[in-house]
């Protein structure tokens, strides 16, 4: 099976289309011929993806108020039986971006492979690679059937890059009446103040984990990331318990960061944390225990108490 | 209000995982544990049947050879009752092949007004069960909920999102994921442990269900893994004890890198 055409689910955000979204375009047009994107963002968004790729936006509109999952997996479906099918869709591991997942593989009766960080033909068909264990294995799994291969692809898994095309044409693509499966409606939406970068593009990336004893504690990472226009992480641990809110969350949950420098403060380094983290380009540790998981992919590992070790490294970065 | 919530039994995260030589998925061979995700949306159940005034928690699961004690736990939390899906032919189902089992054990479990879940599993994270739980029972879905409030035959539901989070208007019955840590899950008491023991636990295969074995487990799953491979191992660094200047080590590669 020749790989022809791929639709890659394109999500914006403020009329920018969002980083993953670039990078899977990426990927889509070293895999197939044609590569055509599917969103509810409206035609607005044809330059940036034209220049990254693809040639069609097939756009679902009216689908403002509308929760992704059931009205996108709704509008591919109906494409693909009206036999308008693509080999492969390749979506963000995102929050819509799982919606659509699951919802598709139901109506298509097909699996997901999920988690992936790269795709890749095997035997002539569509696979998927998804670490496993902390990043230490990979899992290569493929599709055994001719269905529509769905693939739910980790942010940061490849790198987004122009390819010089022009715009891509504009088409409607039909959403069908949905019934109660899409009875859901946004009634508002809040955009959470932030201040500083983002975890997403933050050069320097600062996280805490249950090694800081209490929540009061997390403000030591607060206090390092803005000495160094950090964004704060953390680990599941402590966002489980309710220290700071899951957009914080850095691992296999939440967000995968590639800094240039990150920064583990009272972190173990659970499988589920490794994950998220292990692709920065440099990471210092502190933890108490020498046997921590996360000095396994420390470059510089501090064995200590992080009540000691920040307050310190704190006091000498502002007195520089 | 009656409440559905779907639960699974995992291996002991603080455990080192293993896969199978032979099947190539993770060993689930051992003692199952709740998974700690799912009790965060059985708390949710049971402060949301609570405030209605009425009604239950009844708990649903699919888990090899009938293992129930997780199931327990959340039953000691508060729980009414349970439905298990046991069947050999389930071995090497996949999320799709679950939602499947899942959606039809919901069924079985009587009128729902809402059926909550995680929004992943912490052992396969695939995060996709939901909403195809959601799509096999033509119902709305709302994922990521940071709170639910439900107002007769709706809910409004705050969703978690990228920026922020939506406000989301949802008629029930709906599934919606409860994000981890929006709410504390109670320690069950002495009490509830010795109540949860004799609470009904509803053990079924897949005949029971309706369900053929042949759209489930390793056939029905439409994918195979082809090759398991070591990754690329990051070089070890330097790992120095802190004798109270550790710090300085800090200082000096961030210098080095420039960022300070």
């Amino acid at each position: 099976m020749g790989i022809s055409k791929i639709w890659v689910f394109g999500e914006a955000a403020g009329g920018k289309v969002t980083t993953t979204t670039l990078e899977l375009l990426a990927k889509a047009r070293e895999l197939a011929d044609t590569v055509e994107v599917v969103t509810t963002a409206g035609g607005d968004i044809a330059a940036e993806v034209g220049a990254h790729g693809a040639s069609k936006v097939l756009n679902i509109s009216g689908a403002d108020s509308k929760l992704a999952g059931p009205t996108v997996a709704g509008a591919i479906a109906a494409a693909v039986a009206a036999g308008n099918a693509p080999d492969a869709v390749m979506l963000a591991t995102s929050y819509d971006g799982r919606d659509v997942a699951g919802r598709l593989s139901v109506k298509l009766d097909a699996p997901v492979i999920t988690n992936v960080v790269d795709i890749a033909e095997r035997d002539g068909a569509l696979a998927g690679v998804e670490p496993v264990f902390g990043g230490t294995t990979n899992v290569i799994t493929k599709f055994t059937t001719d269905k529509v291969g769905i693939f739910l692809v980790r942010p940061k898994s490849f790198a987004a890059e122009e390819s010089g095309g022009g715009a891509a044409a504009v088409e409607e693509l039909a959403a069908p009446d949905l019934g109660a499966s899409g009875a859901a409606v946004i009634t508002n939406r809040f955009v959470e103040e932030q201040t500083g970068p983002s975890l997403d593009d933050a050069s320097v990336v600062v996280s805490g984990g249950r090694g800081l004893g209490e929540k009061d504690n997390y403000a030591l990472v607060e206090d390092l990331s803005k000495l160094l226009a950090a964004a704060p992480g953390a680990s599941r641990a402590i966002v489980d318990a309710g220290w700071v809110p899951y957009s914080y969350q850095v691992g296999q949950t939440g967000k995968v960061v590639k800094p240039n420098v990150y920064i583990a403060a009272g972190i173990s380094g659970a499988t589920q944390h490794l994950v998220g983290m292990k692709g920065s380009k440099h990471i210092i540790a502190i933890n108490k225990d020498p046997e921590a998981p996360i000095f396994s992919v420390a470059d510089l590992g501090i064995v200590g108490d992080v009540h000691k070790v920040m307050p310190k490294l704190i006091e000498a970065l502002k007195a520089r | 209000m009656n409440v559905v919530v779907c639960v699974k039994q995992i291996p002991d995260p603080a455990d080192p995982g293993a896969l199978d030589p032979t099947t190539k998925t993770l060993k689930r061979d051992g003692k199952l544990i709740l998974d700690e995700s799912d009790s965060y949306g059985v708390e949710m159940a049971l402060q949301l049947v609570d405030t209605a005034g009425g009604g239950e928690v009844t708990l649903v699961s699919m888990a090899p050879n009938g293992e129930v004690s997780g199931i327990r736990t959340a039953l000691a939390m508060g729980a009414a009752k349970a439905v298990l899906v046991s069947d050999d032919a389930l071995g090497g189902t996949d999320a799709l092949g679950t939602a499947k089992v899942l959606a039809k054990a919901i069924e079985r479990a009587g009128q729902a007004d809402l059926i909550l879940t995680a929004t992943e599993s912490s052992d396969g994270y695939t995060g996709t069960v939901p909403e195809q739980i959601a799509e096999l029972l033509s119902l709305p879905s709302v994922t990521f909920a940071k709170s639910i409030e439900v107002n007769g035959s709706s809910a409004k539901i705050q969703r978690q999102t990228e920026a922020g989070y939506d406000d989301v208007e949802c008629p029930l019955p709906a599934v919606v994921s409860v994000t981890a840590g929006v709410v504390e899950p109670r320690y069950p008491s002495f009490k509830g442990i010795m109540a949860a023991k004799s609470k009904p636990v509803d053990q079924v295969g897949l005949g029971d269900l309706g369900i053929d074995a042949g759209s489930v487990g390793w056939a029905g799953g439409g994918q195979e893994i082809v090759e398991i491979v070591q990754a690329e191992a990051r070089e070890a660094g330097t790992v120095i004890e802190d004798d109270g200047e550790g710090f300085q080590k800090i200082v000096e590669m961030l210098a080095e890198l420039k960022v300070i």
